[in-house]
């Protein structure tokens, strides 16, 4: 009895060690606070120099390892976890973008722009963490649940003609990452929503109250980004759970009607706004789950530059003097509401000035007295956001529908000059620049006719051109992918890149319904590896980071997005498939026909000899029965004497070709069943 | 056809050759090549010349030159022409190496043309002078077929297009004229030369065996066999001597046997050119593979293109088919009709397949142009001459007309140029049908004079 009933205790007391192991681990998961799953939304307001606004929504959540807590979350998106655990994503990021990023006067130097600002359309890149041969697949899949999730067309992405392998370009530089664009997506409401549903306070409080559809899409740029960054899976023994980045962007153009009507005359005077006038709403009490929840309104350098600080000269000093009240009451602009803190720039590459950031927490306000900042300008000023150093632009070349050019054209931007030769430590000042260029395979690119343009002059492409990486497109198959590393003289003022293409011919079904509008090139990137946007903050206390802010510490690649190409194709003539293949059959039965017809065509004379030939080689019946017919048909007037041999002869060919064919049927039946 | 001789008797052969060549020279030097060479009628995807110049980029940048779907040439034109593509001369246009290459290659086929013109005259003179028809048919008016094959062969505008538009078909072309030289000539290893490069460099050419092997058998072209039976059955007296010599299988085994290592010497070739990048199934898929499923749909002179733009994907394979299987339908009656006949039989071939081929040019034109000048003797009677030439004429006007109307204005539409590209292809049937029918009544005609008949039914 004793023997028997040993391995239930045995297996009780595994039961009871794992039940204890199970307990411990739920103990520590509660004690450590970083396990938690947490959630953090802020709202980042800069006014930009022609007129706008930018405001900038930074939702993260993050989710502690899958190994702690099991599969089940409190305030992280289910469905993004399960996608990530699914498809074994390292990293991936989606952006919706509407309008275009004006890098003229909206910069593109700092951390919102060069991260922030996207191509037009549907942007998605993913790094997998899976072997080689089953990335493509991964993707598929990635593409169609991202599609069903935020109601878009991203499954156009799934064919491998749309998306791409970067090889070193692209800036998470990894074998295993993809990379596909659809320009032609238009965003809308429809996939915001799905978007907002991954928050864990929706729309309904907090920050994200503030997202008012119609003032959001009134803008002239419009990016709602999601970026996944999971740790999950990774063969490093590191392991931070998955943090979930939303980010929306919005430029938009704070109504000024009062100022348009006071100050008609100055037309320098930045608008005054405030949250309630852009976004017809006010934030009323913090979003319950956020572990923060704070507003920030960011002042430029080159804005502080322009403001009479009194003590601007010696920025030092006014970081020793942050509570002083001078930062947000003096004689250029009045906030409604003061800063909770003030944040000054630590250090920048660009000496000139420092920006200052103002923070204002939203968990001091409630229903009854709601968050709204305002701020009202008292003096015309005007000043220059910090652009990359140099403009990107691109553009077709050429006329007709059969081959063309396009050109990649690069400025240098006046306002970086000085920055650059203060990079220059020896006297060879070199730029990098990073090209990144999909093109559609029906754009065919000739890639031998790559010509570098620097300062208006044709020069020699290997001068210029450090590395090159090509992948030529393949019909149908696959994009054609260049990526090209220049190196430039820091002095130049423009290059081009020019490469000459012939135009693809499609067949009717692959047409979308309008075709006559084009087809769209994905824009191409341009990155500076050499510079780093990244806004350093003096904070105290470096516990409580906040997450936007953190992000802005992060060295992240300044780069750029061209425009997006549109493409005029040819058409063929959309109603004619069957016309076509009438016409064009007609003409093959008649070379057929008429061909054949001229080879077999006998002559009377000679059928007359093939007749005599044929009955000299056959017996004595038929040779008689031939001379027979023969004279028949020679002397067709003389009456015919003997028809019923004649119709025997004939009978007897029939029966023996019937008797051949039903031969051949049988033995076709019999070989085939 | 006065006409021509009096010309031909008034200007020497090599007065024209060499104003031939001069022009050719002088468009060589205008600026960026009068845009011919990115013309639909001269480049197709094939025998472009940006896209050869694209292949060796490729491969001196290390990669497979199949890589995407720009170059579909052989990979021994690339290591060949390849370094022709890109600036050997300082101050001189990138393609002129190759041009002169191009006019080489014109001016060597021009002469094999020749020289096979006057071998296949005077076997035609042998043969009548066996069949003692020397005097009913007046051989003192007979035409040098020779030169006027070669003269044709170098001034039709085609050729002079094909050669200055930098396209790979005047190398083709003179694989072609290499493999019939050979076999008319009876060096049978230049024949098995020919013949491999031809059908390596472009495929169709493969169905050229038959004429070559009908050459090497029993010799050029000659009225039917039957023809001299006939004779000497009248004569009563059998000369074995005048008969042409039956069909001989020595020379064919000996053509076999130098086919099979001329090939194996350029798969070769190309194993090890294409070593790195995939090997020789690459270069199959992406050459012969790309011929017969008609993978770009860019337009040209050729009716494929618009049918396989518009016919709908289901039926896609069965056209194919359909349309290849057509050239293959056409060889074997053609072959038991024209058999004593062979060059004119490789005649109807070329022809027959760029009329059928997926990617035709106006050098595929300019060959069977050029051939066809070997039987002005022969087909002196042939109908609708006149229509053809200014049907000819008519299409190579109205044809870049359409195609500029569509894709440079933007007003006209595919179906004009698509028009354009059908009474071209009906113009062929008609010169190839209509070429045919002269031949057989031309043979015909012999016959009657041998049995002293009247000559009946014309037609």
């Amino acid at each position: 009895m004793v023997l028997l009933q040993r391995p239930h205790i045995l297996l009780l007391l595994i039961d009871t060690h794992q039940f204890l192991q199970c307990w411990i681990a739920f103990g520590s998961a509660n004690e450590e606070g970083q396990q938690q799953e947490e959630f953090s939304e802020e709202l980042l307001v800069k006014p930009l120099p022609d007129h706008k606004l930018l405001a900038h929504f930074h939702f993260q959540s993050s989710a502690p390892p899958s190994t702690s807590n099991g599969c089940h979350h409190h305030l992280f998106p289910k469905a993004i976890s399960q996608l990530v655990q699914k498809f074994r994503v390292k990293e991936m990021e989606l952006s919706f973008t509407q309008g275009r990023w004006n890098y003229e006067s909206w910069g593109g130097f700092d951390p919102i722009s060069s991260s922030n600002a996207k191509p037009p359309g549907v942007e998605l890149w993913a790094v997998f963490d899976v072997p080689q041969h089953h990335i493509d697949a991964s993707w598929k899949n990635l593409t169609h649940t991202l599609s069903g999730l935020f109601c878009a067309s991203i499954n156009f992405l799934e064919s491998t003609a749309t998306y791409s392998t970067p090889e070193w370009s692209f800036p998470p530089a990894s074998g295993n990452v993809r990379y596909g664009t659809f320009p032609c997506e238009a965003v809308c409401t429809e996939n915001l929503t799905p978007w907002l549903r991954l928050l864990p306070c929706r729309d309904k409080a907090g920050i994200a109250l503030l997202l008012d559809r119609p003032s959001l899409y009134r803008g002239f740029y419009h990016s709602q980004r999601l970026h996944l960054t999971s740790t999950e899976s990774s063969s490093e023994g590191i392991d931070s759970g998955i943090i979930l980045e939303q980010t929306l962007t919005v430029v938009l153009q704070p109504n000024s009607e009062r100022a348009i009507e006071v100050h008609a005359s100055e037309k320098h005077v930045q608008p005054s706004w405030s949250l309630s006038s852009i976004f017809g709403k006010q934030v009323s009490g913090r979003c319950v789950l956020a572990k923060s929840s704070s507003v920030y309104l960011l002042l430029d350098w080159g804005l502080v530059a322009e403001l009479k600080f009194p003590n601007k000269e010696n920025g030092k000093s006014a970081a020793n003097g942050l509570t002083s009240e001078n930062f947000w009451s003096n004689p250029s602009f009045e906030l409604s509401v003061n800063p909770d803190r003030i944040f000054l720039e630590e250090s920048s590459s660009h000496s000139k000035s420092l920006s200052i950031l103002y923070m204002f927490q939203v968990e001091k306000y409630s229903e009854s007295e709601p968050f709204d900042i305002g701020l009202m300008w008292k003096v015309p000023v005007a000043w220059l956001c910090q652009q990359t150093p140099l403009h990107a632009s691109r553009f077709f070349m050429g006329s007709g529908n059969e081959r063309g050019a396009i050109a990649i054209s690069l400025k240098s931007t006046q306002f970086t000059e000085g920055f650059m030769s203060a990079n220059s430590k020896d006297g060879s000042c070199e730029l990098r620049v990073d090209v990144f260029q999909v093109v559609p395979w029906y754009v065919k690119v000739y890639f031998h006719s790559l010509r570098v343009f620097v300062d208006q002059q044709p020069r020699a492409v290997s001068d210029f051109i450090e590395k090159i990486h090509v992948s030529p497109s393949k019909d149908k198959m696959s994009p054609g992918v260049m990526e090209v590393v220049l190196k430039l003289p820091c002095r130049v003022n423009t290059a081009a890149l020019t490469i000459e293409f012939d135009k693809g011919f499609l067949r009717i079904d692959e047409y979308p319904p309008d075709a006559n509008q084009g087809f769209d090139i994905p824009s191409a990137i341009i990155s500076f590896p050499n510079f780093h946007a990244s806004m350093v903050f003096l904070e105290d206390d470096s516990l409580n980071r906040s997450p936007l802010l953190s992000k802005f510490q992060e060295k992240c690649p300044v780069m750029s997005y061209t425009e997006v190409l549109l493409v005029p194709l040819t058409t063929p003539d959309f109603s004619m498939p069957y016309n076509v293949s009438t016409i064009k059959c007609t003409v093959f039965a008649l070379y057929f026909g008429s061909l054949l017809n001229v080879l077999q065509r006998r002559v009377a004379e000679e059928e007359r000899f093939l007749k005599a030939k044929a009955a000299k080689k056959t017996g004595r019946l038929p040779l008689l029965l031939s001379k027979l017919s023969a004279k028949l048909r020679g002397r067709r007037r003389e009456p015919l004497h003997s028809p019923p041999s004649s119709s025997s002869f004939i009978n007897s060919k029939l029966v023996l070709k019937v008797i051949l064919v039903a031969g051949l049927a049988v033995g076709w039946q019999y070989f085939f069943s | 056809m006065e006409k021509v001789k009096k010309k031909i008797g008034s200007f020497s052969f090599w007065n024209w050759v060499t104003a031939s060549i001069i022009f050719r020279l002088i468009l060589i030097y205008f600026p960026k090549n009068l845009n011919l060479s990115s013309r639909p009628e001269v480049s197709t995807p094939l025998t472009s010349f940006r896209r050869l110049a694209e292949g060796y980029w490729l491969k001196q940048s290390f990669m497979s030159p199949y890589a995407g779907s720009m170059y579909h040439g052989s990979p021994l034109l690339l290591s060949l022409l390849g370094p022709l593509t890109i600036n050997r001369i300082e101050g001189q246009p990138n393609h002129l190496l190759y041009s002169l290459v191009s006019v080489i290659a014109d001016v060597v086929s021009a002469m094999l043309i020749r020289a096979t013109g006057q071998n296949l005259r005077l076997a035609y003179l042998r043969s009548l002078e066996s069949l003692d028809l020397v005097k009913q048919i007046e051989v003192s008016e007979f035409l040098f077929s020779g030169d006027i094959a070669a003269l044709i062969y170098l001034c039709n505008p085609f050729t002079i297009v094909a050669c200055v538009g930098l396209s790979t078909s005047p190398i083709e072309n003179m694989a072609v004229i290499l493999c019939l030289y050979g076999a008319c000539s009876r060096l049978i290893p230049l024949a098995a030369f020919g013949w491999v490069i031809a059908t390596h460099l472009s495929l169709y050419p493969a169905i050229l065996i038959i004429p070559v092997i009908f050459l090497l058998g029993c010799g050029p072209d000659s009225p039917p066999r039957k023809l001299f039976l006939q004779r000497h059955q009248q004569k009563e007296v059998l000369n074995q001597s005048k008969l042409p010599p039956r069909f001989s299988w020595g020379p064919v085994i000996h053509f076999a046997f130098w086919a099979f290592l001329w090939s194996v010497y350029v798969l070769v070739l190309c194993g090890i050119s294409l070593k790195q990048f995939g090997g020789l199934w690459e270069m199959f898929k992406s050459t012969y593979g790309f011929i017969l499923t008609v993978e770009d749909l860019s337009p040209n002179i050729g009716v494929l293109w618009y049918f396989f733009a518009e016919v709908f994907e289901f039926f896609r394979n069965f056209f194919l088919i359909v349309f290849h299987v057509n050239i293959l339908f056409m060889i074997l009656p053609l072959a038991i009709r024209l058999r004593h006949r062979p060059c004119y039989l490789a005649f109807v071939y070329v022809a027959i397949c760029s009329m059928l081929k997926s990617y035709p040019s106006v050098g595929d034109s300019a060959l069977y142009l050029g051939l066809l000048g070997w039987f002005v003797n022969e087909l002196a009677d042939m109908q609708f001459s006149l229509f053809l030439f200014c049907g000819y004429v008519g299409v190579s006007l109205l044809s870049p007309v359409m195609h500029n109307l569509w894709i440079w204005r933007g007003t006209g539409n595919a179906n004009f140029y698509f028009a354009t590209a059908m009474v071209y292809a009906c113009l062929q049937i008609v010169l190839v049908v209509e070429g045919v029918s002269a031949m057989l009544n031309h043979d015909r005609k012999l016959r009657n004079l041998i049995t002293g008949k009247p000559q009946d039914a014309k037609s």
